[in-house]
Parts: C-alpha cells; structure tokens; sequence
C-alpha cells in the first residue's frame, strides 16, 4: 500500500522554487485536495505575480495567471462564466495584501464561491526580498535594513482577521506549512476550502504561512524554527470564520 | 516493514525529510551529487523506517515516496 507519493495533480516537473522553500509543500496540498475530491478535470487554477508565477507548469490543470494582485477578479470571472468548474487562486502575500487587497476584499464581501490559497511569507519573493504589507515588526528585509518600523511603515496587515470581520465570506483560515503537525492542518484546510465550492457554500480562503529561506537569510531548517518563533505567535493559527460550523451549531 | 523510495535528481538537499524524521535515518548524501547540483537525501537503515510519512509530508519536491 502506497502512503505517500506525488499526487496525480501534479505534472512531474522539478520546480524552480528553491531548496526547502514551502511553495512546493502547498502545491502538493492543493494536488492533494483536488485527488482527494476528484475534480481534476473541471479544475481551473490562476497563478499569481511572485514566485509562484509558472505554477501553471506543476499543476496538471487548466490555468491561467493573472495581473499582479488580480487573481480574485479573474476567478470571478471564469467562476461566473463557467459555474460548474472549480475555480482557485494561489496568491502571495505581496500580490493579495499589497497590490490586490481590493480585488481580495470585495471578492471576499461578494461572497464569491471561488477557493483562495493565500500564501504568506512575509516578504516579496521574486524581487529579492523587499518589505511586504505582511513583514513582521522589526523583521531585517532589502527595503528595512534596521527592521520593519512600524511608526515609518505602518504594522502589519492581518489578513484573516480582517476578511473574517466581513459577512460576505463562507470560511477563512489561517494554517502554516512549517512542521508535520501544521502541514496535516493546512491539508484539512485546503480540502475544505475546495470541498465549500463544490457544494456552492462561497468564498474560502485559506492562508498558509510559509518560509522564503533565501531572503530571510536562513536555512531551510531555520526558516521552519522562525515561523514557529516570531510568525505564528504574530499570525495566531485557527479558523477565523466558518459558516457551515455555525449551521451545524 | 515500510519501503522508502526517492527520485534523487529532483531533491535539492534541503534537509527537511531529515529533520522531521523521527527515527533519524535519514541523510545528505554527501558522496553523491546531483545533476542540478544537490546533495540528495539517502536513506541509512531501511529496516527501521515506520513508514510514517513525516519525511514525505515535510517534502517541498515530492520526490519521496514511501510503501507498506
Ligand atoms: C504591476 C506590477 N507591479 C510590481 C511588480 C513586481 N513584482 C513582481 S513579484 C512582486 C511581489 C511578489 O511577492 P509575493 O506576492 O509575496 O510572492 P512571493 O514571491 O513571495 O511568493 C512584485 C512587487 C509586477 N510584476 N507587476
Ligand atoms: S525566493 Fe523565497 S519564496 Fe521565492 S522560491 Fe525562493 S525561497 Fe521560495
Ligand atoms: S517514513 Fe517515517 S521513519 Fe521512514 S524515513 Fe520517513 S520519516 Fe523516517
Ligand atoms: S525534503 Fe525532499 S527535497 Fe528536501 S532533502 Fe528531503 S527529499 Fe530532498
């Protein structure tokens, strides 16, 4: 019997993300999800502007990516036009809580039934590292070369928390990809937020913290110990806002 | 007992399956390069390998795979 092997939503492709960089373990939970509810063939995904700007070459699915910060618009869209395929967003952080906060928002309050997987490393990846809306205060980037100020900068946005306080969204919560214990929560998360758009529920967002060892300046290993330091305590894991569990109350 | 099966060419040494797994039998191979340039992870003693997956899971180029 097979425990554990590449999922079938997954082409064989190497990735380019570097060595212990946990886009590749959330590319995996979302192949996961899609394996584990059989919607391969009716599944779009729309890759963001980062690092994870070619994941169309990993998924073995239709996608498509958007402008910076617009993937919530765009899977309006194709969700709209096409209503019986499944629709998700991979996104990071400095594409959804920077450049497209508005398109994430009003999704969010229009209740739209797509499934956001909202990757959060705490800095802008692909452009060497700069301060994103997500950095942590006192957090060492290129653009904060004495940390984060947060009298200069402003604090961090708390993305959860924030979509959570709207009545429009059906589930948002927050998991992280940084141990075995986390990495089997993101994956109960992620089934969910694609199992509520498969029964209509609405708009799911999960956000999963997640390492960029190369510019944080750690190794792998480290980048795991400092999500457990200094991210989670500041980005609190858990289920900021369910509907269904409610209904169920 | 579990079988442990990795495609070396597609790991890139980051060392995370050896952290997480919990009978410490993995490692980097330090003998064996790949040809992107990674040092793989190989495993020492098959026979006491649970199968329990954590080695997988913590995988970020799923390129183990693991049977029982
Ligand atoms: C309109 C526009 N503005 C700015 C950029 C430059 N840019 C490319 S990626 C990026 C941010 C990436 O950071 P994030 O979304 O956190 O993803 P990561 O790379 O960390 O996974 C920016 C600002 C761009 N490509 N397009
Ligand atoms: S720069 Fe950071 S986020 Fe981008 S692939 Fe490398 S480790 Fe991952
Ligand atoms: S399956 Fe478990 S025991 Fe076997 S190598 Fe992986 S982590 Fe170690
Ligand atoms: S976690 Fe995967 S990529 Fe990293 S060293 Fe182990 S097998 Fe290689």
């Amino acid at each position: 019997m097979i425990v554990a092997t590449r999922p079938h939503a997954l082409t064989t492709a190497p990735t380019h993300y570097c060595p212990g960089c946990t886009h590749g373990i959330i590319h995996r939970l979302v192949a996961e999800a899609i394996d584990a509810l059989g919607i391969e063939g009716r599944t779009i995904g729309i890759a963001p502007v980062g690092c994870s700007v070619l994941a169309y070459n990993y998924f073995n699915l239709d996608m498509t990516v958007a402008a910076h910060g617009r993937a919530p618009a765009v899977a309006t869209g194709l969700k709209r036009a096409n209503p019986e395929s499944i629709v998700f967003a991979y996104q990071g952080d400095g594409d959804l809580a920077s450049i497209g906060m508005a398109e994430a928002v009003h999704a969010a309050a229009r209740n739209e039934n797509i499934t956001v997987i909202f990757v959060n490393n705490a800095i802008y990846g692909m452009t060497g590292g700069q301060m994103a809306p997500t950095s942590l205060p006192g957090q060492v980037t290129q653009t904060s070369p004495a940390g984060r100020d947060e009298l200069l900068c402003g604090f961090p946005v708390k993305v959860c928390e924030m979509l959570a306080q709207l009545d429009g969204p059906e589930y948002i919560a927050r998991v992280a990809a940084n141990s075995v214990k986390n990495v089997l929560s993101a994956k109960k998360a992620i089934e969910k937020a694609f199992r509520n758009q498969v029964e209509g529920r609405g708009f799911s967002l999960v956000e999963v913290l997640s390492s960029c060892p190369t510019n944080w300046g750690m190794t792998p290993g480290d980048a795991l110990g400092w999500m457990d330091s200094t991210m989670i305590p500041y980005y609190p894991l858990g289920v900021y806002k369910d509907r269904s569990a409610k209904e169920a109350d | 007992m579990a079988k442990w099966t990795i495609l070396a060419e597609g790991c890139k040494g980051c060392g995370l399956c050896v952290e997480a797994c919990p009978k410490k039998i993995l490692c980097l191979d330090s003998g064996t390069i790949n040809h992107k340039g990674h040092t793989p992870a190989r495993m020492m003693d098959e026979s006491r390998c649970t199968g329990c997956g954590f080695c997988a899971t913590m995988c970020p180029d799923c390129v183990i795979t693991i049977s029982r």
